[in-house]
């Protein structure tokens, strides 16, 4: 063991870090293939996030903003990364990190835990917003009320749309993601693969939004990892290709409105989560799943009626205002 | 019910006898179904969905064409897509001369036999006509032969070219040229050994995925300058929706999505020769199918199996098309939306020499005046459009002094890392490749300059 182990501090001494070329060489960065070591690596991707923020104009002084934190490593980076720039560059941000609790009985207990410590390290305010404060249910009466089956339908609408709703409820400016080359290379690729010009076109934009699952979303996450594999640099070249696409302008992209229920973009009268907190406050938990076209075009007259006294009666999408 | 007669209007080679009787076999069964099964909505399930006639070609349900289409209607439907793709596009004039690039594979065998049909019936036109007025096309085929880069043993590479030549031999008269072109020819005859110079090209590349993406550009190489040689003006390519869908995958992976829509349009003009794609709306699957019913022979490729992306692309693309049929084809639209350049389409014929009978055989559906931005340069290696950042960081860079400038992708996985290498690859390049971006370049800025005379100012006026 201590034989092998000597031959790899050999090995690897005999390669100095590429960009201070006085340290051992700590590891291979994916992207440009150097050799490099612990602290340059460090220097190197913060800078890189330094540049980015600010070529792009990400924020402005004085902003307060919500860093999603779900406690894995995407996030736990984020979280350390502009804690550090923000103290470094004086960005002058108010930082805090944003959780949300879905409400499902143990399921959050370990990441909640970890976030807790992030909030410790990096000395940022933790904000944990629960479903119950957003939606007014928890996911374990979600399926107390429908049962194992299709609570997918809900988890999903309401996940994607929690982060979001969770920054509007504590009136920050803006909310920052640990999403990384990974996720929007898929992003990417799923978009050719469904065929979603609309979408392709933003999707590499550096301010967006989150997308939906899908049958062939496992193959595609296969697939990246295996092109990683093979060249590394093949995530970073998906985006170039993403952004360097010629979209045409007369392409019919679809109309980005906002629910008219709780302000949340959507394509529909009401947003997908409306519709589905209408059908849970109403007993009928069904609303929404399937193909019914449910509220949005048959029961539209019904609804646009009854919206007046119905929106007293239940809870309008929670707590919320916007 | 619908199955009359009248409802088989085309592409089904039938007598009218023939036919009268089949829809009477057609009641029948059907009426004898209905009797079995009186709860089955779909009168006519279990026969050809279009002439509504004969038995599918098979009867497994999963969904294709050969589960929903007779044989006559299955041929019939291929042939219309392409004959589509070839007058809407105004791929082949009367006047031009057609090289079709046979590989020896399913998708080129039916492209040279569409070709092949197209060509025979115009030629019957033409000696049924009186004033001789439209001329009819001229077709030749053309095969890479690689074998120089795979070692194969020279018997097998003798059998294939025999196979090509006996395909080629037993189509119908008039009797089509063939050229077997190695791929070394894309060297200059005088540059001495083109066969050893090339081996050390491909040896010169360390990236398989690169070496497999140079072959192809060779390829192509080759086909341009035997097309060019022997008077074709236009090339033809059997690629498939299947292949082009993973070309738009493995573009995108590296890093072309800016040249990619040039790739993936009917007809691509970028070249000295005009490559046309006209099966670009046909299934890989549905090509094999079509040789196999038609007892289309086919060759076995000497090439080696695709590896690296190339190769991880088209296994992905294949599992995707397993789990939704139509994933192909949605690949391909997508990849369909994104804006053309210039030169992907074919240019209009205003020569009053041409007898106006041909110029008004230019028919153009679907071409609108597109808003297509013409792109200046291209990389001198795989030829693609070259985007605005790839320019500037090629300014940036500025290490080679040669006109030639390289696109991003071909940097990396063709091009070496390190300079004298690169020199040295250089020199083992087709002089073609820096031929053409020399004059490419010229031309673009002559053109340019014509462009904008009016607003020149003559160096002896400047003077006064």
């Amino acid at each position: 063991m201590e034989q092998s182990a000597d031959v790899k501090a050999k090995k690897a001494g005999a390669r100095l870090c590429c960009l201070c070329h006085q340290k051992k060489a700590a590891l291979k960065r994916p992207k440009t293939l150097e050799q490099i070591c612990r602290e340059c690596f460090y220097e190197v991707f913060e800078e890189e996030i330094h540049q980015v923020i600010v070529e792009n104009q990400l924020f402005k002084p004085g902003e307060r903003i919500a860093l999603g934190a779900s406690g894995g490593k995407d996030s736990t980076v984020l979280a350390y990364v502009l804690s550090e720039l923000n103290r470094r560059h004086n960005y002058g941000l108010d930082l805090f990190l944003l959780s949300v609790d879905e409400g499902i009985t143990g399921y959050r207990d370990d990441s909640l835990e970890t976030v807790k410590r992030n909030e410790i390290q990096y000395g940022l305010p933790l904000k944990i917003v629960s479903y119950k404060d957003l939606y007014g249910w928890t996911m374990d009466e979600i399926v107390k009320m429908i049962g194992l089956k299709n609570n997918c339908t809900f988890c999903g609408v309401f996940r994607r749309q929690a982060l979001d709703r969770g920054a509007a409820l504590l009136k920050v400016d803006k909310l920052a993601t640990g999403h990384n080359a990974d996720d929007i290379a898929e992003t990417v690729l799923l978009n050719i693969l469904r065929g979603d010009i609309a979408r392709l076109s933003r999707c590499t934009s550096i301010v967006t939004g989150i997308y939906s699952p899908n049958a062939y979303r496992g193959f595609a996450r296969e697939f990246i990892k295996d092109l990683e594999r093979i060249r590394p640099r093949a995530i970073l070249d998906i985006i170039k290709s993403g952004e360097n696409f010629r979209i045409s302008t007369s392409t019919k992209m679809p109309e980005q409105g906002t629910c008219e229920r709780c302000g949340y973009i959507s394509s529909q009268k009401w947003c997908k989560a409306c519709v589905l907190l209408e059908g849970l406050n109403r007993g009928l938990p069904k609303l929404g799943i399937g193909r019914t076209r449910g509220l949005n075009n048959d029961d539209k007259k019904d609804t646009k009626k009854n919206n007046g006294t119905k929106s007293i009666e239940s809870k309008q999408c929670g707590t919320l205002d916007f | 019910m619908a199955c009359s007669a009248s409802a088989c209007q085309s592409n089904c080679y039938k007598t009218q006898q023939e036919e009268e009787e089949a829809v009477k076999d057609n009641n029948n069964t059907n009426s004898f179904a209905a009797n079995i099964s009186s709860s089955n909505n779909n009168s006519n399930s279990g026969l050809c969905l279009k002439c509504k006639a004969n038995q599918p070609i098979s009867s497994n349900s999963d969904g294709g064409d050969d589960a929903r289409f007779c044989i006559d209607c299955f041929r019939g439907n291929l042939f219309g897509k392409f004959r589509f793709a070839v007058t809407s596009n105004a791929m082949i004039a009367p006047t031009d001369n057609v090289l079709v690039a046979f590989s020896g594979g399913p998708s080129s065998r039916v492209a040279l036999q569409f070709v092949h049909e197209m060509h025979s019936k115009a030629q019957k036109n033409f000696d049924a006509c009186r004033d001789r007025s439209l001329p009819v096309f001229g077709v030749g085929v053309a095969f890479v032969d690689e074998s120089s880069v795979y070692s194969v043993p020279s018997n097998e590479t003798d059998k294939v070219i025999g196979d090509v030549r006996l395909i080629v031999e037993n189509l119908a008269p008039p009797s089509k040229e063939l050229y077997i072109v190695p791929v070394e020819s894309v060297y200059s005859s005088d540059s001495g050994d083109g066969r050893e110079r090339l081996k050390k090209l491909l040896d010169a590349v360390g990236d398989a995925t690169g070496r497999e993406d140079l072959l192809l550009h060779l390829r192509m190489l080759a086909l341009q300058k035997v097309a060019s040689q022997n008077g074709y003006n236009r090339l033809l390519l059997g690629s498939c929706v299947s292949k082009i869908a993973c070309h738009v995958i493995s573009a995108t992976v590296k890093g072309q999505g800016y040249s990619l829509p040039a790739d993936v349009q009917y007809v691509d003009a970028r070249w000295e020769i005009p490559v046309v794609l006209p099966l670009r709306d046909c299934l890989a699957k549905e090509l094999t199918m079509l040789c196999r019913l038609d007892g289309l022979k086919t060759v076995e490729l000497i090439r080696s199996p695709c590896t690296g992306i190339n190769g991880l692309v088209s296994s992905f693309v294949t599992l995707l098309q397993e789990e939704n049929p139509s994933r192909e084809c949605t690949i391909m639209r997508t990849a369909g939306k994104l804006i053309p350049f210039h030169f992907n389409k074919i240019e209009e014929i205003d020569d009053s020499n041409v007898l106006l009978a041909t110029r008004r055989r230019q028919k153009r559906y679907n071409l609108k005046p597109n808003e297509s931005f013409s792109s200046e340069s291209f990389c001198f290696i795989c030829n693609s459009p070259l985007s605005r950042s790839d320019l500037l960081s090629l300014k940036n860079l500025e290490s080679h002094k040669t006109s030639s400038v390289c696109c991003s992708s071909c940097q990396f996985q063709i091009l070496p890392q390190d300079p004298s290498s690169v020199n040295e690859l250089y020199t083992l390049l087709p002089e073609q490749l820096f031929a053409r971006a020399k004059h490419e370049n010229l031309d673009h800025y002559s053109a340019l300059r014509e462009q904008i005379q009016d607003c020149l100012l003559s160096e002896v006026e400047d003077e006064t």
